[in-house]
């Protein structure tokens, strides 16, 4: 069991180390969140509140209601950044060598997740404590109670990095993946917007919404910042881990990356 | 076996205390009923009609009675609190609006806003003691801590009229912003708040000078919300004399104010169009009435936060809390 531990130990301290060190994307992290909280949410304002829906019991500001979506999109974005790094590592050569290690190749990528999902815990974690000071609180539970669910929601979305660092295979398409990737998932979410309001535009529109597994990663965020849990967003959520998962470890199938080359 | 009753008892304690919840009655202009919520669980516990057009709503100091203006039936209905049965009715003149109780619980003073009068009943004898003229338009009323006077505010006169409780002779008149609303005494009487929808302001009224005059007139401002829809309605003062609260209309907002300096501290978001106001009897909670989403907001008096919004009937007017 040791050096499957010490593996995953490596992994994360060196993914932490690269991100502190890497101050520019320590701070574009932050600076995503922000920019659309006090630029978009302001003029956004709804100053005469939003309406209630679960778990709010009560009228909120708008930049209450993006405040979880927010945190979502933290991770949305950490976890291509993440497949980013591993089409780097691929290109760079850091990846062979971590393949090569005698250890099963799943537990080295679920290493490699969770090493991207503690930063990802740690960027909403300080973005929150901005959030805060500005006025905008959530219960004290709430602070605690987020953490597993920005686990899960964290490794589902790094999941779905893993998935496509495994058919990018060049750094420079990886800005195709931001175009068709991270926009309609954050943008076609219940980040922005409440699903009713979709509905009101187009009942096309929230039915996309409706099976975006990125909405249920928001709306666990958002149901546990109140301390409560939802299931049907958890079981959506852990879903999809589960089959991004799968299909990224067969993405990096050694058998099948040789057939490939040998073709 | 003693053991096990022992650890039921906190179990049996937790249940019997929803027995000290009060209950909070509000009246649904629209609905035509009075919608009644318990003050701990913020449950409805029933509805019940209370006639056409109900907006004034207060109690008897021992919570038995509950007093209702139904406005357009030109009567003030008098409910059992416990049975939610129409007692009788009290002569109130032509479409009461507000009113207010004598802190000894009689007589009651009726604005009746059609005919520019304060008309005095005697709940009890169901009579009607005294008929004052006021400016036009009557609406607000308040009686001082120490009953001895009342006082009005006319809507078109612009003016906030003090009766003297012994003689119903008005003895001052104040001019304040366009249309007052309402007006609150602090509990020490020393000042008056009246405020003005139109005139988006709340008028200080310094009662220990010789004659009532303006000490301060308290604005308003949320960003992005525009001036005009910051219109004062209700108004309330807390016990220990440290907070105002006012109820700002269709800006969907509660102004929370220092009473020392009298300086809005802060603004809550609440249901839409904010009406009035009451406060629970220990003034843990306060609860207002929003009329165009047809709900109660819960505000959290001490953390001054809004907890929770609870539907009600349609266009909820008045409030009023059963007492300790």
């Amino acid at each position: 069991m040791k050096p499957w531990l010490v593996a995953l130990a490596a992994i994360v301290t060196r993914e932490n180390l690269r991100f502190v060190r890497q101050r520019g994307r320590f701070l574009a992290a932050l600076v995503r969140p922000l920019v659309w909280l006090v630029v978009f949410a302001a003029g956004f304002r709804a100053v005469l509140g939003v309406s209630i829906i679960p778990p709010y019991q009560t009228y909120i500001t708008y930049e209450v209601y993006i405040l979880p979506g927010l945190c979502g999109m933290i991770q949305l974005f950490n976890g291509m950044q993440s497949s980013l790094s591993l089409v780097y590592d691929h290109e760079m050569g850091s990846m062979r060598l971590l393949l090569t290690s005698p250890l099963p190749r799943w537990w080295l990528l679920f290493s490699k997740l969770l090493a991207g999902v503690v930063v990802s815990i740690l960027q909403v974690a300080v973005f929150l404590a901005i959030a805060a000071m500005s006025g905008i609180t959530m219960p004290p539970v709430g602070y605690v109670a987020v953490v597993p669910a920005l686990l899960a929601s964290g490794l589902m979305l790094g999941a779905l990095g893993l998935l496509i660092s495994s058919t990018v295979r060049q750094l420079e398409n990886f800005a195709g993946v931001m175009n068709f990737v991270i926009f309609p998932m954050f943008f076609l979410s219940s980040a922005l917007y409440p699903l009713w309001k979709m509905a009101e535009s187009s009942s096309l529109l929230r039915d996309i919404c409706a099976l975006n597994p990125f909405t249920y990663a928001v709306e666990l965020i958002r149901f546990a910042l109140y301390g409560e849990l939802n299931l049907t967003a958890l079981v959506w959520v852990s879903a999809s881990f589960v089959l991004f998962m799968l299909a990224a470890l067969w993405g990096y199938d050694p058998a099948r990356a040789m057939l490939r080359s040998k073709g | 076996m003693a053991r096990f009753a022992l650890a039921l008892l906190p179990a049996a304690l937790l249940f019997a205390a929803p027995a000290f919840a009060n209950k909070v009655f509000v009246t649904n202009e629209r609905g035509n009923s009075v919608t009644v919520l318990d003050s701990q669980s913020w449950e409805v516990i029933t509805t019940f009609p209370a006639g056409n057009r109900p907006r004034g709503i207060t109690i008897s100091p021992d919570g038995k009675e509950l007093y209702v203006c139904a406005s357009d039936d030109d009567t003030v209905r008098v409910f059992d609190a416990e049975t939610y049965k129409e007692l009788h009715t009290l002569p109130s003149g032509p479409d009461p609006e507000l009113f207010a109780l004598d802190p000894s619980g009689n007589p009651l003073y009726i604005a009746n806003e059609d005919d520019n009068l304060v008309t005095v009943v005697d709940v009890r004898t169901r009579q009607v003691l005294a008929e004052v003229p006021v400016g036009v338009e009557p609406e607000g009323v308040a009686v001082s801590p120490d009953a001895k006077t009342i006082i009005n505010t006319s809507e078109t006169t612009n003016m906030a009229h003090f009766i003297d409780a012994s003689s119903y002779k008005i003895v001052h008149n104040v001019l304040v912003d366009q249309r007052p609303r309402y007006a609150e005494f602090t509990s020490d009487g020393k000042k008056l708040y009246v405020s003005s929808e139109i005139g988006g302001t709340v008028s200080v009224i310094d009662m220990s000078a010789t004659e009532p005059t303006i000490a301060k007139k308290i604005s308003f401002a949320v960003p992005g919300i525009l001036p005009e829809w910051l219109q004062p309605v209700g108004v309330k003062a807390t016990r220990d004399g440290s907070r105002i609260f006012v109820a700002l209309g269709p800006a969907n907002r509660v102004a929370v104010i220092d009473a020392a300096t009298d300086e809005v501290l802060d603004y809550l978001l609440v249901g839409q169009r904010v009406w009035q106001m009451a406060f629970t009897p220990n003034e843990e909670f306060l609860i207002t009435t929003n009329g165009n989403s047809n709900d109660v907001s819960i505000i959290d008096v001490k953390a001054e936060k809004v907890i929770r919004s609870v539907q009600v009937g349609e266009q909820p007017w008045g409030v009023v809390v059963t007492p300790d």
